[in-house]
């Protein structure tokens, strides 16, 4: 167990000068594994938002949402014809800026 | 100047400047031809992104289509804009790593198998062919309106200029062409709401303009007097919907995953040239298609209120001019049914006389605000470079199916370079004239047909792509299974309900009340349940495959020996 450790600490280490096959299999893996891990709970989180934005707001709890307004437009109505698009996009930038930062951490960015 | 004049001379040089880059962007390989060469700027790929997605249906019918729908038009708008949050969160970064040209190519590379593959092209042909006879129908109608030369020669000029920037450039002439065609179309899109919204609210934002107060009245809302029409009119209130929430979320949903399923977008994100520009390249797509789609509900709120103040309850014979113009194209027609000389309109056909193409909207929008004549040029021009851009797009993904897919990797593996350019170079050229017949006679079902280009992309390609990235273990027997049950279920209930059986179409006899627009998210749950169930009881795939998973799920290259099989990174 210990001896597996040791392998993945040095094996960030020898990255930063191997970028071939030559690599030693098991460091990739477990590295690969680790930044995966964190890719997917990103997914998770923005998609999430991404469905109660647009399916809750928009959608399920649109009437609830009616009874409230915003200048001239009912909030459910909003949402579902200007919202949710808005909050799309700021979604995509956020998943673009958070994932360049995990490539460079795990040094999985394209030179 | 007059109306046809300026309309002449705008879509004159929109038409010379995409020759001039059609010429500038001639091509030389396959490479090339297909995706550009892998060498397009991510902010350039985002420009004809939205080109290429925002067809003559987003340009001339939406808006219209929001118009007479009110609230339940939401579901093109979250569904069409949706989508590329999937796109770009879970298909287009792991699909560009993967290198290779088309969806075709990834599915029969990952699923190991020359079945799944033509599976793949059938399905990318009949989804594009759907697409190709709508953007046609479009251009024919702008035609017909503004420039006076009849449909069929409208759609002539139309096939040849997309023929020639397409057959000479391939992808990377389209490309730029399509950069182009959106600053065109977005142009033309904006300045006639501008002013509208001007003239209605006092405010130049039409997004906030439509939620702001009337301009001749300070003290009331413009959606609430809307509403207050649609009521007079024994309409549902337009801020308040009709259909069933359980469709409502189905189509949304089946348009979102259908957008991120459709072969041509996807193709898009192949053009550039690494994996974090295809991740903010699909960013500035949806910036792009933002700007058109969060003004689309605003133009359709204006133009609707402005109807009904300008002809309800109005004497025939004191219509205003475009209400004659557009009478004569026959999308808008009157009849005048209890002879007192009135139009009236009105949600009880026994006392309605008047039926409007949602078409028209858009396209009479300048005319209905009494804007000057050159922005009724212009959209003019707005128009075309929203069906043409679409068209051609569409055009290279049969090209690349058929010359590429079918020809190359399926029958003829030992097809030099140049046979192939040639060969593709062929395709577009038939596909054009395909294309182009079905623009002169357009079948009669090419709205309902629609339904079914996302039916099917959201039931076959979408889980079959998902699952091939973030399910490693699945096999090719899961995902040929999965899409042939996803495309089949789906394909049967819309022809079920729009050809078969046309008049048992309503809510009452849908499944679970889910219409055949929203049924694809329903044979997409099947897809998953089918492919998932049948994966367990067969064997896991080849190492390769799991390995090239694993491969392009990480922006970097890992493998020394990636460079040898992707022929365009050198």
């Amino acid at each position: 167990m210990r001896n597996e450790r040791n392998r993945y600490n040095l094996g960030v280490d020898r990255g930063r000068n191997c970028s071939n096959k030559y690599c030693s299999v098991h460091t990739m893996n477990d590295k690969a594994k680790e930044y995966w891990k964190k890719h997917l709970t990103l997914l998770a989180i923005l998609l999430t938002i991404w469905f109660i934005v647009s399916f809750g707001f928009g959608i399920l709890f649109v009437d609830q949402l009616n009874a409230f307004r915003l200048g001239g437009f009912k909030l459910g109505f909003w949402f579902a014809q200007q919202g949710s698009q808005y909050v799309f996009v700021i979604l995509i930038f956020v998943y673009v800026y958070k994932m360049n930062k995990l490539d460079k951490e795990f040094e999985f960015d394209e030179e | 100047m007059s109306i046809q004049v300026w309309t002449f001379i705008i879509v004159g040089i929109t038409f010379a400047l995409y020759i001039g880059i059609a010429v500038w962007a001639r091509v030389g390989s396959t490479s090339d031809f297909y995706v550009a060469g892998g060498r397009v700027h991510p902010l350039a790929n985002g420009l004809a992104t939205a080109a290429d997605w925002m067809s003559a249906a987003s340009f001339i019918s939406m808006a219209g289509l929001i118009a007479f729908l009110g609230y339940d038009g939401s579901v093109y708008l979250m569904g069409w804009t949706g989508g590329y949050v999937l796109l770009a969160l879970l298909l287009a970064p792991y699909l560009r790593k993967f290198g290779k040209f088309t969806v075709p190519d990834f599915v029969g590379d990952r699923y190991y198998s020359s079945t799944a593959r033509v599976v793949a092209i059938l399905c990318a042909v009949f989804i594009s062919f759907t697409y190709v006879a709508g953007q046609m129908r479009g251009v024919g109608i702008v035609f017909s309106r503004f420039l006076d030369v009849g449909i069929n020669q409208g759609v002539i000029i139309g096939m040849i200029i997309v023929f020639f920037y397409a057959v000479l450039g391939g992808m990377k002439g389209i490309t730029y062409t399509q950069v182009a065609q959106y600053c065109v179309l977005i142009f033309a899109y904006l300045v006639p709401v501008i002013f509208v919204s001007i003239l209605m609210t006092g405010n130049p934002i039409p997004q906030i303009g439509f939620g702001g107060t009337l301009a001749d009245e300070p003290s009331v809302y413009l959606l609430d007097r809307l509403d207050g029409l649609m009521t007079d009119l024994g309409f549902t209130p337009y801020t308040d919907g009709t259909k069933l929430p359980i469709d409502v979320f189905f189509i949304t949903a089946a348009l979102m995953v259908g957008t991120a399923g459709l072969p041509h977008v996807i193709i898009r994100f192949f053009t550039v040239p690494k994996v974090k520009d295809a991740r903010i390249s699909a960013g500035y797509a949806l910036i792009f298609i933002v700007l058109l789609y969060s003004t689309a509900p605003a133009v359709a709120a204006f133009v609707k209120t402005n109807l009904i103040n300008d002809i309800d309850k109005v004497e025939y014979s004191e219509a205003p001019q475009w209400f004659h113009n557009w009478e004569a194209t026959g999308l808008l027609q009157y009849e005048d049914s209890n002879d007192d000389g009135l139009i009236q309109y009105h949600s009880d056909p026994s006392i309605n006389e008047l039926s409007i193409d949602p078409d028209i909207m858009v396209l009479a929008s300048p005319e209905i605000a009494d804007l000057p004549n050159w922005v009724v040029g212009l959209v003019a021009a707005g128009g075309l470079a929203a069906a043409l851009s679409t068209a051609a797009g569409l055009l290279l993904v049969l090209a690349t199916a058929i010359a590429h897919d079918l020809l190359k990797r399926t029958f003829i593996p030992t097809m030099r370079e140049k046979t192939e350019l040639i060969a593709a170079r062929v395709t577009v050229f038939f596909t054009v004239l395909i294309a182009g017949y079905f623009g002169v006679n357009p079948p009669g079902f090419v709205a309902q047909t629609v339904a079914f280009a996302f039916g099917l992309a959201a039931s076959s390609f979408f889980p079959v792509i998902l699952m091939g990235i973030f399910f490693k273990r699945m096999n090719k027997e899961g995902a040929i299974a999965g899409m042939a049950a996803g495309i089949t279920f789906t394909a049967a209930y819309i022809i079920y309900f729009t050809f078969i059986n046309p008049e048992l179409n309503s809510a009452e006899n849908w499944l679970f009340g889910i219409s055949p627009e929203g049924i694809g998210t329903l044979g997409m749950i099947l897809n998953f349940i089918v492919a998932l169930t049948v994966m367990k009881f067969t064997k896991e795939p080849p190492q390769d495959i799991q390995d090239m998973v694993e491969d392009i799920r990480i922006p970097r290259r890992l493998m020394a020996s990636d460079k040898e099989e992707n022929p365009k990174e050198d």
